[in-house]
């Protein structure tokens, strides 16, 4: 009743005072929509206009505009668009990038212009730390810090050698370079492939078996995850090493992995399961809102950016010239985080628990993701030292 | 132990670029067309075999109505579309035909959605099998190599052997030559379409439960099946089976020994990051050479 009335009230305002209404919050969304990745960007737009219902799709009062771009995977794609949603369309904030290398070559564009950049999944090393800005945050995590927790687990579970394999590009050094740096036992082998063309791995597989190594840890996002696990379990491999993964298996790539992904471990800030009550209606309300599909870590990061970006505009009531004002908000992460509460670290980059998720079937006899133990507790990134930000 | 295994892994993705590159060379070859679409063709090879073989709930079965479906979609392509083109220049076919894969990848995004399907393997392809003592291969990959060598047989029996093949042969060398002979031209080219498609069909299906079935899959390696076709000869069989076991066998075993390789003289990060690099270049390095030393290819049809 008090929320009508309200809402009456504001409508009312709203008519009389039409100059005030006309104005939005303009908001670009920068993801790959197109190409075998686009199942990604999908996900991240439906958990982001989620986000948007649940804030009544409006910031502060005001209305909210969002203006989806395609980088097809593509670095230099991606930078023209960053630069055409930055110059010709004006937007007050930059959204999305789940390609450390797309973010990389559209980041110089951003930060010049002083607009607010969030990244919903890419994060680089380079940014956490020489690249770091005040117009930059995180909603999703530093590359490394994923596979340093799935290191970790790694050592709790006595493993002694692993064999190493992942994409040659920015995040697939990052995410070995991640392993490297809190596993304690012997790496045996270290292969990078060809992104994102190569999508047969038997001759890395071959080396892998051959190697004696007691387990493998791999990184390949999307398709290329689901490629990878179909061609380990053919090969016989699953019987004898055991795989351990980061950003491999996601409720996009496990109904394709199927039984293939079962028992597979994996390390993630976010997973379904999470019991906090912002994350069940976020589970809950986009199973309703997409029926057949499941939102993923992308589509969670994707949902706290809203997040993020609505704390600011509420605290300089609307205005974003206030750029200062709404930097200092943001860095408070002043907002209910469907991972649970988080802090940022002064290179913009959250400061978080990692959760040991595994497949399992659930109730209906469906495979699942499901959060079994928390493996680190406020991880913070290894860079945060190179960054100049005070 | 570990060169044999490697090797075979070559072998395989040889012979099933093989497949692909087979179509390609015949299309290009005897009826001067230059087919972009080709990738889209085994594209919907792997979404048919994920369909049909969900419906029917057998591997086989379903493998075998995507085969079909491959030819007939091939057959209806160039009965309704590409027909139109023989007549134009090179750069008109290219154009109408990236339409084309435009309109294939829509069109799948369409029908299947965005995320594309999986194609499970029976249980008795899942398993690896002893094919020398101490050396296991996955079952799936050595059923590849034998369906691929059975394929190439035929094709060798056909092209060579047959009357249809000594028209197809005889269209390679001289098209206008058997058309004033008499010889129903239209015919054998929507023959020859059609069994290039089912060929890219059967290498995208048979692909599949490897990779995974998605948008865009035949674009990367359609432009390995040309690859394949320069080096082999435009046109030649034998030629494109040959260069295609090459590739396979350069890309693999580069990729399997060259970082070691590198390890001895660089140090070990710099190895890591060059070498999936510089193997993914050699065989372009090889289709230089060869446009070098024999610019026809290394085995050319006989001359036009």
């Amino acid at each position: 009743m008090k929320k009508t009335f309200w809402l009456a009230g504001a409508m009312a305002l709203a008519l009389a005072q039409p100059a005030l209404g006309a104005d939005s919050i303009k908001i670009g969304f920068v993801s790959t929509f197109s190409g075998p990745t686009a199942a990604i960007g999908n996900d991240m737009r439906n958990s982001f206009e989620l986000a948007l219902d649940h804030l009544g799709r409006k910031m502060d009062g005001k209305p909210v505009e969002v203006i989806y771009e395609d980088d097809g995977q593509k670095p230099d794609v991606g930078k023209q668009k960053t630069e055409k949603l930055i110059q010709s369309d004006k937007v007050d904030f930059i959204v999305g990038y789940i390609w450390s290398n797309v973010l990389l070559a559209s980041l110089k564009t951003a930060v010049d212009s002083k607009t607010f950049l969030i990244s919903a999944n890419a994060g680089p090393s380079q940014l956490a730390g020489e690249l770091c800005s005040p117009y930059v945050f995180s909603t999703s995590w530093q590359n490394d810090q994923t596979p340093q927790a799935m290191g970790t687990y790694m050592n709790q579970k006595g493993v002694k050698s692993v064999f190493l394999i992942g994409p040659n590009y920015a995040a697939g050094k990052d995410m070995l370079a991640g392993v490297k740096s809190t596993f304690k036992g012997q790496v045996v082998g270290e292969e990078y492939t060809v992104w994102p063309s190569q999508l047969d791995f038997s001759a890395e597989l071959t080396k892998a078996k051959n190697s004696k190594a007691e387990s493998i840890f791999v990184f390949y996002p999307g398709a290329a995850g689901v490629q990878f696990l179909n061609q380990y379990a053919q090969a016989g491999i699953k019987a004898q090493i055991p795989l351990y993964t980061a950003f491999t298996i996601d409720e996009l790539s496990l109904p394709l992995q199927k039984e293939n992904a079962l028992g597979v471990p994996g390390a993630q800030q976010w997973v379904n399961d999470l019991p906090n009550p912002e994350n069940k209606k976020f589970v809950e309300d986009y199973r309703k809102k997409y029926p057949n599909l499941r939102p993923t870590f992308y589509g969670a990061q994707s949902y706290d950016a809203a997040q993020l970006i609505n704390s600011a505009v509420v605290a300089v009531k609307g205005d974003v010239t206030k750029k200062d004002a709404m930097k200092a908000e943001m860095e408070k992460a002043n907002f209910k985080s469907v991972r649970g509460p988080f802090k940022y670290g002064k290179n913009h980059i959250p400061i978080q628990n990692f959760y040991l998720q595994d497949v399992v079937k659930d109730a209906d006899g469906q495979l699942a993701l499901k959060t079994v133990a928390t493996i680190v507790k406020d991880s913070q990134d290894g860079f945060h030292d190179k960054c100049p930000m005070k | 132990m570990v060169l044999v295994e490697q090797s075979l892994n070559g072998l395989q993705f040889g012979l099933l670029l093989f497949l692909l590159a087979a179509g390609l060379t015949l299309v290009f070859g005897i009826m001067d067309f230059v087919n972009l679409a080709h990738g889209s063709l085994y594209m919907m090879g792997a979404y048919f075999a994920a369909t049909f073989t969900a419906w029917t709930g057998s591997f086989i079965l379903g493998v075998l109505l995507a085969l079909g479906a491959t030819l007939l979609l091939g057959i209806v392509l160039e009965f309704v579309a590409l027909r139109h083109l023989y007549g134009r220049d090179h750069l008109d076919q290219v154009l109408a035909t990236f339409g084309l894969i435009l309109f294939f990848n829509d069109a799948v995004r369409l029908i299947w959605g965005p995320a594309g399907l999986a194609l499970p393997l029976p249980a008795w392809l899942t398993v690896p099998v002893q094919i020398i003592p101490g050396v296991y291969y996955p079952a799936y990959r050595l059923s590849i190599i034998i369906v691929a060598l059975a394929v190439a047989a035929l094709l060798y029996v056909v092209v060579m052997r047959t009357k249809i093949g000594m028209l197809i042969r005889a269209g390679a060398s001289n098209r206008e030559m058997i058309g004033a002979l008499g010889i129903n031209i239209k015919l054998l080219f929507t023959l020859v379409f059609g069994l290039g498609a089912a060929l890219a069909g059967l290498a995208g299906l048979m692909q599949a439960p490897i990779l995974t079935v998605q948008i865009g899959m035949g674009e990367n390696i359609l432009i390995l099946a040309f690859v394949i076709i320069v080096i082999g000869g435009i046109g030649s069989i034998r030629g494109a089976f040959l260069a295609a076991i090459f590739v396979g066998m350069i890309d693999t075993l580069g990729r399997a020994f060259l970082p070691d390789l590198l390890r001895m003289v660089l140090s070990s990060a710099a190895a890591s990051t060059a070498a999936p690099a510089l193997s993914s270049m050699l065989i372009y390095l090889l289709m230089a050479i060869v446009l070098v030393v024999r610019p026809e290819g290394l085995f050319p049809a006989a001359k036009r």
